[in-house]
């Protein structure tokens, strides 16, 4: 392996980390919302938190593109507030990738909230326990297969994604030159050996959080029974 | 001291608007058919059901047209019918978990409650590795544990088999016994509200349609309770005598005296004793020529039809106290049963309730 594909290692690594911390703390409030409204909200809401599980990821990051360029609203806050534009930076890969690996965090985690249902944050509340308190002392603990479900997926889900960085990111090393479009360098190039390299090293990777996800996690187990 | 409450909320096919005014001290039983209201009436006392009405619990108004003080600010204890134990805690840690969040709680009655409830060999067990009674006497435990002022069980008993039923009843005869505070306890089991109950609530269609003492209540004609085979009178009695030849004890009652089985209770002690329709019959002269051990004069008081057009329930007077009887309309029409008439009742049982 040569320098630029230990640099798209790295990246994809510190994208996939910054993106599932970033998640969990999003996502968990909206898999909150989602798990105990009944508001009328919570239909389309959830529909559009699901949307990039069935989008091609060129139609997500094509739309991205659009609201974070110049003329877009994004775009233009941005720069208004002296950020500049999002669109081929690192952190403009990270906005695409919290969209794009969000259902992968809200779901899990809105599931896991959904099992505990109201009877112990009741109970929570009878012996004293205000809402804030309840929800990190009761409901986030016997959430926790939920989140760790949540963690693993989302930081999978980032370190897999393509299409979405080709069309937000471009190519641009040690910025936004992530393992999947090395590998397609390397292809586009004919280097089929260091191709080889990363493209195992992406399966090796992708069955050892699996195994990890259906062994070490309690409600992964259930999930194969 | 006084509990007074009073609210409406309706959902779809149901709607509640009950008003209560209960005593600040001793437990009442909010009794009636699943359906009745009773749970939902219990939650809104609570605060986790938000019904347009008032609520003051001995002088704190806990809810009115301004304000609703939220569930977590009521010094209240909640068993609900599931234990409801937090999975990711211990015993301990469910114990300490309301104990913590409250300020007024003593920390020194931790060993007297565990003691209370016999929680000492269960502390460090997680709540998957207990049965249905120990979840639940934890619950109970954990209830206590916030110094509440007000205790509010929501049928702990119902999702218990028999057995269980008897393992944690003791438990809450004591705790009737010992406790200082208030207590609703929801209930549809006739037999349980006899056992621990002072005072009834009758629920029906989302309305309270009695509320008393519970002698009184019970002995009621004009009450659709509902009871079935399970009318009956329950009143106190303190007990005179044991008669260790025959394992009997004598127990005294405001208007007479019967015999009962002994079952260990020291003279002196008071007991509380039930007696159902069904195990009461008339005579209109005096025979000692039976087995029945217990015959009592009384005066009849009225008469009622029952749900089988062939039955009839006689409320009796003896003493200060008020007893039915169960028999066929055309015994009463024999014996000609009127209101004041002097009869002998022969009581075939007497159950001590604790």
């Amino acid at each position: 392996m040569n320098p630029a594909d230990l640099a798209a290692i790295w990246l994809t690594l510190k994208l996939a980390t910054i993106t599932t911390l970033l998640l969990l703390l999003i996502g968990t409030p909206i898999a909150w919302w989602l798990a105990r409204t009944r508001s009328w909200w919570k239909g389309p809401v959830g529909a559009v938190v699901a949307l990039p599980i069935v989008l091609p990821p060129t139609v997500l990051g094509f739309y991205l593109l659009v609201v974070m360029g110049p003329q877009g609203v994004v775009g233009q806050f941005t720069q208004w507030a002296g950020i500049g534009l999002l669109p081929f930076t690192f952190w403009g890969l990270v906005v695409a990738s919290v969209f794009y690996s969000m259902p992968f965090v809200v779901q899990p985690i809105q599931n896991a909230f959904e099992a505990i249902g109201e009877g112990p944050l009741e109970a929570a509340a009878t012996l004293r326990a205000a809402p804030l308190d309840a929800f990190f002392s009761i409901a986030v603990p016997l959430a926790k297969p939920g989140f760790i479900t949540a963690s693993i997926l989302g930081f999978a889900h980032t370190v897999g994604e393509f299409g979405v960085v080709l069309m937000i990111g471009g190519n641009i090393p040690d910025k936004t030159r992530v393992v999947s479009v090395q590998i397609y360098d390397h292809v586009e190039a004919l280097e089929y050996t260091q191709a080889h390299w990363l493209s195992g090293g992406m399966v090796v990777f992708s069955f050892l959080v699996l195994l990890a996800l259906y062994t070490l996690n309690p409600s992964g187990r259930q999930r194969m029974r | 001291m006084s509990i007074k409450a009073q609210f409406r909320l309706s959902y779809s096919g149901f709607m509640l608007d009950a008003e209560l005014d209960l005593p600040g001290r001793g437990v009442t039983a909010l009794f009636g058919h699943s359906g009745s209201g009773k749970t939902t009436l219990l939650r809104c006392i609570a605060g986790l059901e938000r019904g347009a009405g008032q609520l003051e619990v001995n002088g704190e108004i806990w809810q009115d047209a301004k304000r609703f003080v939220p569930t977590h600010q009521r010094p209240l204890g909640y068993v609900f019918q599931d234990a409801r134990l937090f999975a990711h805690l211990s015993v301990r840690g469910n114990l300490e978990y309301g104990m913590r969040r409250t300020t007024s709680a003593d920390f020194s009655r931790f060993d007297s409650v565990i003691e209370l409830l016999g929680l000492g060999p269960l502390l460090d067990r997680l709540p998957v590795r207990l049965s249905g009674g120990e979840q639940q006497r934890v619950a109970i435990a954990r209830a206590l544990l916030t110094a509440p002022r007000l205790l509010l069980m929501d049928e702990p008993l119902a999702s218990l088999d028999q057995a269980r039923k008897e393992e944690i009843l003791p438990y809450l005869e004591r705790l009737h016994d010992e406790l200082e505070i208030p207590m609703l306890y929801v209930s549809h089991a006739a037999d349980e509200v006899a056992r621990l109950a002072d005072h009834i609530v009758v629920m029906e269609g989302g309305r309270a349609v009695a509320q008393g003492p519970l002698g009184e209540i019970l002995t009621r004609l004009d009450l659709p309770i509902c009871l079935g085979e399970d009318v009956g009178a329950v009143f106190a009695a303190t007990v005179a005598e044991r008669d260790a030849e025959w394992h009997l004890a004598r127990v005294e009652f405001d208007g007479g005296e019967l015999w009962v089985r002994d079952s260990g209770a020291a003279p002196g002690s008071r007991v509380r004793l039930r007696i159902l329709a069904r195990d009461v019959s008339i005579a209109t002269s005096h025979h000692d020529d039976v087995s029945i051990m217990n015959l009592l004069p009384a005066t009849v008081v009225a008469l009622a039809g029952e749900d089988h057009p062939s039955l009839a329930l006689v409320q009796l007077r003896i003493g200060g106290t008020t007893l039915l009887a169960r028999l066929t309309r055309r015994s009463a029409q024999r014996l000609d049963l009127v209101p004041g008439r002097q009869v002998w009742v022969q009581i075939k049982a007497v159950a001590l309730v604790g």
